[in-house]
């Protein structure tokens, strides 16, 4: 038998989190901004039936990066843990926060627990009854928290998006504009110098929380008056 | 806390275990003490608890109608004036309760969820069989409380999506599910609400009439039946009106009820047998 050879919690670490990183740079990316009425999220995805972006609860949404089943395991265990504590309590006591704070607990946990990480990159926004009460959180595959303001980008290529976004992003923009800035954000040429892009509406996929809606704050943007808002005069 | 019981904070391994898209397995195993059907082994006794009564649903060209009084009767106590008892289930179906109110209550809720729970974990939304057959499991799981005394026959109705039509649908303690044409009526004043929508029911009634025909079979109802609330005039308590058609689901204001039943009153000023 050989001797097993010592290898330091920190290159342990190390390794797992450049595996994670390397498979979240290989998605397309998603980002999550506020606008006027609520909070916009949009992502390339050519697939209409395996979603990047779902409802949790009637003011919480979810969005992610990464590996599909990963994530999708943890839309599911959310959208459970909100279930379960609407029903146990009431509606009201079901918060963003706490469900940040168990998907952090559990990415934490399997981070440090299993021998590979997830692959993912999340984002749990809630909205509020004003534009200051509406709170997003970002998770990465470590179990690192972020409470975030104004937007969010995720996955490969984030930075250019981030930094296109950040200039130009008003919260109190209708939802056409922010929609646009988004889809002009999301084709921005990568760091390695490629030209910029264009995204074919069907590619979108794209949602919002929006506070003016009565119980259940999610809507899907699809179709007809998705392109309408992309078409929609600045 | 329940949901925190994994080790090292994680979320236990069944908040992420594929497969069942519904709620109520979940519970199940997360928190079966909050199972309304987990509930065992009662000792034998009478137990005094609320009641509601009349629930009447129509059904029209455009969908369907679900109406309720506001009475809830504790033997001969009114014990309370201004209960619901309709309630929307999802975006296309409501549920109205007649039985002991408590457990009916919390089966809504439950149903309410479950319902919800499904259409996020699947991505699309329960066919109305599916919906109803839910409910009828439900209430099965309740059949060791029904021979309590403490029954729940709630009455489902909805537009279904593919047929384009609004249906309804009865049950029976045990959990069986009947399919109703054009109108149905349970609880204690049914029998008289049912009389009043039979010779007054036309096929071809749109959703205005349903809803005039709705609150006359409650009226009549109640003017038959104790446990029955009548439309409250002087403290403006009218019944609870929900319309389910392909736009969906759309809880009627007082205002348009009142406007309703003040219509039916004023009728039955000069002919109280309407």
């Amino acid at each position: 038998m050989s001797t097993p050879f010592y290898m330091s919690p920190e290159q342990i670490m190390k390794d797992k989190s450049d595996y994670a990183r390397k498979g979240i740079a290989r998605g397309r990316s998603v980002l999550a901004l506020q606008y006027a009425d609520g909070i916009l999220f949009v992502g390339e995805n050519p697939s209409n039936a395996l979603h990047k972006i779902s409802e949790i609860y009637d003011r919480i949404a979810f969005a992610a990066v990464g590996k599909y089943n990963e994530f999708e395991t943890l839309r599911l265990a959310g959208v459970r843990y909100a279930d379960l504590r609407g029903y146990q309590y009431d509606r009201r006591d079901v918060t963003g926060r706490g469900l940040a704070n168990a998907y952090a607990q559990s990415l934490g946990a399997i981070f440090t627990e299993s021998s590979k990480p997830y692959e993912v990159e999340l984002v749990v926004a809630e909205v509020g009854s004003t534009p200051a009460d509406d709170q997003m959180y970002r998770l990465t595959y470590d179990g690192s928290v972020a409470d975030e303001h104004g937007f969010v980008v995720m996955g490969g290529n984030s930075d250019p998006i981030a930094s296109y976004v950040r200039e130009r992003h008003d919260a109190t923009a209708p939802l056409a504009q922010a929609l646009q800035l988004a889809v002009a954000a999301l084709v921005q040429p990568v760091a390695d110098g490629t030209e910029a892009r264009t995204i074919a509406g069907t590619d979108l996929e794209a949602a919002v929380l929006d506070r003016t809606r009565p119980r259940r704050a999610f809507k899907r943007l699809l179709d007809a008056p998705l392109e309408k808002l992309l078409e929609a005069k600045k | 806390m329940a949901e925190n019981a994994g080790g090292h904070g994680r979320l236990p391994a069944h908040f992420s275990a594929p497969g069942s898209a519904s709620f109520t397995d979940f519970l199940g195993v997360a928190a079966p003490d909050l199972l309304p059907s987990r509930r065992r082994d009662l000792p034998a006794g009478i137990v005094d608890a609320p009641h509601g009564t009349t629930i009447v649903a129509v059904t029209h060209a455009d969908g369907v109608v679900m109406a309720g009084d506001r009475r809830a009767t504790m033997g001969n106590v009114i014990a309370q004036r201004d209960i619901e008892k309709v309630f929307p289930a999802d975006e296309y179906s409501c549920v109205g309760i007649a039985g002991t109110a408590g457990l009916a209550i919390e089966m809504v809720r439950l149903f309410q969820v479950e319902l919800e729970h499904y259409e996020k974990l699947e991505g699309a939304v329960l066919s109305l069989e599916g919906k109803a057959n839910r409910l009828s499991t439900m209430i099965r799981g309740n059949l060791g409380m029904a021979m309590q005394g403490l029954a729940v026959v709630p009455l489902f109705a909805g537009y279904d999506l593919d047929m384009g039509a609004g249906r309804i649908f009865s049950y029976d303690v045990t959990g069986g599910r009947y399919e109703e044409h054009s109108f149905h009526s349970v609880g204690s004043g049914s029998v008289f609400a049912r009389s009043a929508l039979k010779k007054q029911f036309r096929d071809d009634v749109d959703e205005a009439q349903a809803v005039r025909l709705a609150v006359d079979a409650l009226y009549d109802a109640a003017d038959d039946d104790s446990a029955t609330g009548g439309p409250d005039l002087t403290r403006r308590i009218f019944p609870i009106v929900m319309t389910v058609t392909a736009d969906g689901l759309r809880k009627l204001t007082d205002d348009e009820v009142g406007a309703v039943v003040d219509a039916v009153v004023a009728e039955r000023m000069t002919n109280p047998g309407g």
